[in-house]
């Protein structure tokens, strides 16, 4: 990232939530196919270590981009964005929740609705993602799931670990 | 954490209020009693009450009575989960974003 590219994460514990803003050195047009192309979400759109995987894509209002977040032993973690509303480069409305292999939403976990904005400031883009939760109740079971999932990850580390030790 | 107390407050509930964020903030200077919390605000005794007992629920103080005073005091371990998140999806973001930019360079050196 260069020095003097914009960047802002803000959590509003009172709305449920989180606003990122980036800017990125490329045109609009680039970083919209980027936002919106499963060939290339899969090259970037899962942090370090997991790799995004797409089964299927059809970016229209109403359609749905169903994929998984594979970690490192090759286990799939599957998501799925239900496009609820498109305004072409310019924003679309998504709706983010955890799914099944086959694509079926899992209702049991929270789901949040993404606010994706992106503003020409040539060369460069600005991109803002709002996502929110619907409830305290709601966020509070993400980040109960983070506790557990990042103890999971601690621990099969350390069962690597062992086992090199061993 | 305890998933299994459903009638627990949320932690996010109790920060939704800035009566309730204004206390959190006084105890972060030390522990208090419920009447020198109080203090600062014009309000009631049984609804400043209703905040702590929020504020308690949700994990994030625990309170004791000592004769007629009841002592307040932050719990540390319910705040490290949320910062914990909050830390977790900056780094993802950031991580994200660092595929991002590499992206978009080798695309514009294509197009070029």
């Amino acid at each position: 990232m260069k020095p003097d590219l914009q960047y802002s994460f803000k959590a509003d514990m009172q709305t449920n939530r989180i606003t990122i803003r980036r800017e990125f050195d490329a045109p609009k047009d680039l970083v919209w196919d980027c936002y919106t192309k499963a060939e290339l979400l899969d090259q970037w759109f899962e942090p370090e270590p997991f790799v995004a995987k797409t089964k299927s894509m059809e970016f229209r209002e109403g359609g749905h981009w169903h994929f998984a977040m594979v970690d490192p032993d090759g286990n799939e973690h599957w998501v799925r964005f239900d496009y609820e509303k498109i305004s072409p480069k310019d924003s679309y409305r998504a709706q983010d929740a955890f799914s099944d292999a086959e694509g079926g939403i899992n209702r049991d976990l929270p789901v949040s609705t993404w606010e994706v904005e992106f503003e020409d400031k040539a060369p460069r883009t600005l991109v803002q993602i709002a996502s929110t939760y619907d409830s305290p109740e709601a966020l509070q079971q993400v980040v109960d799931m983070g506790m557990k999932e990042g103890l999971e990850a601690t621990l099969s580390a350390l069962d690597r670990l062992l086992e090199k030790l061993a | 954490m305890d998933n299994n107390s459903p009638a627990l407050d949320t932690v996010f509930l109790a920060f939704a209020d800035s009566t309730r964020r204004a206390v959190l903030r006084q105890l972060g200077q030390g522990p208090a009693s419920v009447s020198e919390l109080a203090e600062p605000f014009d309000m009631a005794l049984p609804p400043f009450m209703k905040h702590i007992r929020t504020l308690e629920n949700a994990g994030l103080i625990t309170t004791r009575k000592e004769g007629r005073v009841r002592t307040c005091e932050l719990n540390p371990d319910k705040y490290a989960a949320v910062e914990q998140w909050l830390h977790d999806q900056r780094r993802q973001w950031a991580s994200r974003y660092r595929k991002l930019d590499a992206l978009l360079e080798s695309l514009k050196g294509k197009s070029e």
